[in-house]
């Protein structure tokens, strides 16, 4: 042990690995949190280095596995990863579309030892599914979704929620039940990767956002101890901002497809990272020695108003990434928390979402939709910017 | 006590849940989708008992030889109820 004494100086176990194989991906949903910059990483982890990854990090301690992405289920090894991910004692999660998915495949993963299945949805209905799925998935989806219960996974059922979907709240819950999830996690659009790029058309309004903790509320009450329902509220909309990841580098650690070890899926795009890769390194110095994952634990790192408030060991001082995508330095109070002077920044957007939603003008500025292409053409227009 | 269970019930560990020793914890887990809870010795001794196999009264008997001074009766179905509760045991 390194520092001997409090609990805080103890270094933490990294419990959480998650494994994001590929950004390949055949959906395109405009709120994915991936990079926009996606196309330029390349070079994807073997699976040599894959399974090397997972001894590491569960010799240090780590207990959940997620197998995420883009798609994991591109990925041609993935039964193999699952079979080693369970044989080392992992709880393996697959995060997933569904799409790449047949029943045979199912069950070659319950052979493997998969534990579990998390499927999203787009909608409730198949035409707003696929819209935003920017492909006819909808169908397969149901399909596996099914398939999951029938070789007896536990199933979580996802959700993103967003102004183009909010109202279908009742829907997406009665279609729950009607597939027999065991949890569905309302995930609220977070405003990261494409979905920062398309906030304004994703922000949903106050009104929507009401009813929606109303209905969700009144399912939790009527499906308890049958189907358990996450629903968070959205962090613009409140006055004091989300304990981040349970904190940086605390029990979180996400391995990108070309290696790169983060502390958080969104990390990549903070300045004066270096960037720690599993190819160069091994698990145990990135997650303890590296500059990246010291840089923000603990309390030292912290500025005005975080460092003499007294709330800050309970919020951490929020998301640094947010901090640094809406204030330009990711040391600042994420301005969530009232307290930041940026926060009424978030306040009038969130407001002028809410005055033009639903106006015909407004509503006609197209979503960006997640893909290589897009990303490509992101790139050269960040890059024409900056020359 | 409305306990879900009675002498003769054999506790089962429901399929969707995972028990497991964690070396790095020191303590026995309840794995489930995304999440851990770390059960106290106590819970553990009793939780790795609901194999399918043995019924309340045996469990007891074999709680209370390993640990002889400690009468467990109400520690167990206390706990069996909590687990119950949260979905981790049922009744084969």
């Amino acid at each position: 042990m390194k520092t001997a004494g409090s609990e805080q100086n103890k270094l933490p176990q990294p419990l959480w690995l998650l494994a994001e194989l590929t950004y390949s991906c055949p959906l395109q949903c405009p709120y994915c949190s991936n990079p926009v910059e996606m196309v330029n990483v390349k070079n994807e982890l073997s699976t040599g280095d894959w399974i090397r990854v997972m001894r590491e990090a569960r010799a240090m301690g780590a207990t959940q596995l997620g197998f995420s992405g883009g798609e994991p289920l591109v990925r041609k090894d993935l039964e193999i990863l699952i079979a080693e991910a369970r044989q080392l004692g992992y709880y393996t999660n697959l995060i997933t579309s569904g799409v790449g998915m047949d029943e045979k495949r199912v069950e070659a993963f319950k052979k493997a030892g998969l534990d579990h299945i998390q499927v999203s949805f787009q909608a409730s209905s198949e035409e707003l599914n696929n819209f935003i799925a920017g492909t006819d998935a909808f169908q397969h989806k149901l399909e596996m979704a099914r398939s999951v219960k029938k070789h007896g996974y536990p199933m979580v059922l996802c959700f993103v929620l967003h102004r183009k979907n909010e109202d279908q709240i009742r829907d997406i819950l009665e279609l729950a039940i009607n597939l027999e999830a065991d949890y569905v996690e309302l995930a609220t659009t977070q405003y990261y990767g494409w979905a920062f790029h398309n906030r304004e058309q994703l922000i949903p309004t106050r009104q929507q956002l009401e009813h929606a903790e109303k209905v969700a509320k009144e399912y939790q009450d009527k499906m308890k101890g049958k189907m358990r329902i996450f629903y968070v509220i959205p962090d613009y909309f409140e006055d004091r901002p989300k304990r981040c990841m349970d904190g940086w580098g605390k029990i979180f650690l996400t391995i990108t497809p070309d290696g790169t070890a983060l502390p958080c899926h969104a990390a990549r795009q903070l300045p004066g990272l270096e960037f720690p890769n599993v190819r160069d390194r091994s698990v145990e110095w990135i997650w303890n020695d590296s500059p990246d994952f010291n840089k923000f634990r603990g309390l030292d790192w912290m500025k005005e108003p975080c460092r003499s408030c007294p709330e800050k060991e309970k919020d951490l001082g929020g998301c640094r990434c947010q901090a640094y995508m809406l204030t330009g330095d990711a040391r600042n109070a994420d301005p969530v928390c009232d307290k930041s002077p940026h926060h009424k920044e978030l306040v009038e957007l969130v407001e002028r979402v809410g005055s033009l939603a639903g106006t015909p003008e407004f509503e006609a500025k197209p979503l960006v939709f997640r893909s290589m292409k897009n990303s490509k053409k992101i790139m050269k227009e960040k890059s024409a910017a900056t020359v | 006590m409305a306990n879900p269970f009675s002498a003769e019930d054999i506790p089962v560990i429901t399929p969707t849940f995972r028990l497991q020793w964690e070396q790095a914890q020191d303590c026995y887990v309840i794995l489930y989708p995304e999440g851990m809870v770390k059960l106290s010795p106590s819970a553990g001794e009793i939780m790795k008992r609901c194999d399918g196999k043995t019924n309340i009264t045996h469990m007891i008997d074999d709680l209370n030889n390993q640990f002889p001074g400690a009468d467990l009766e109400n520690d167990v179905y206390k706990f069996l109820e909590v687990a119950h509760e949260n979905g981790w045991i049922r009744a084969k």
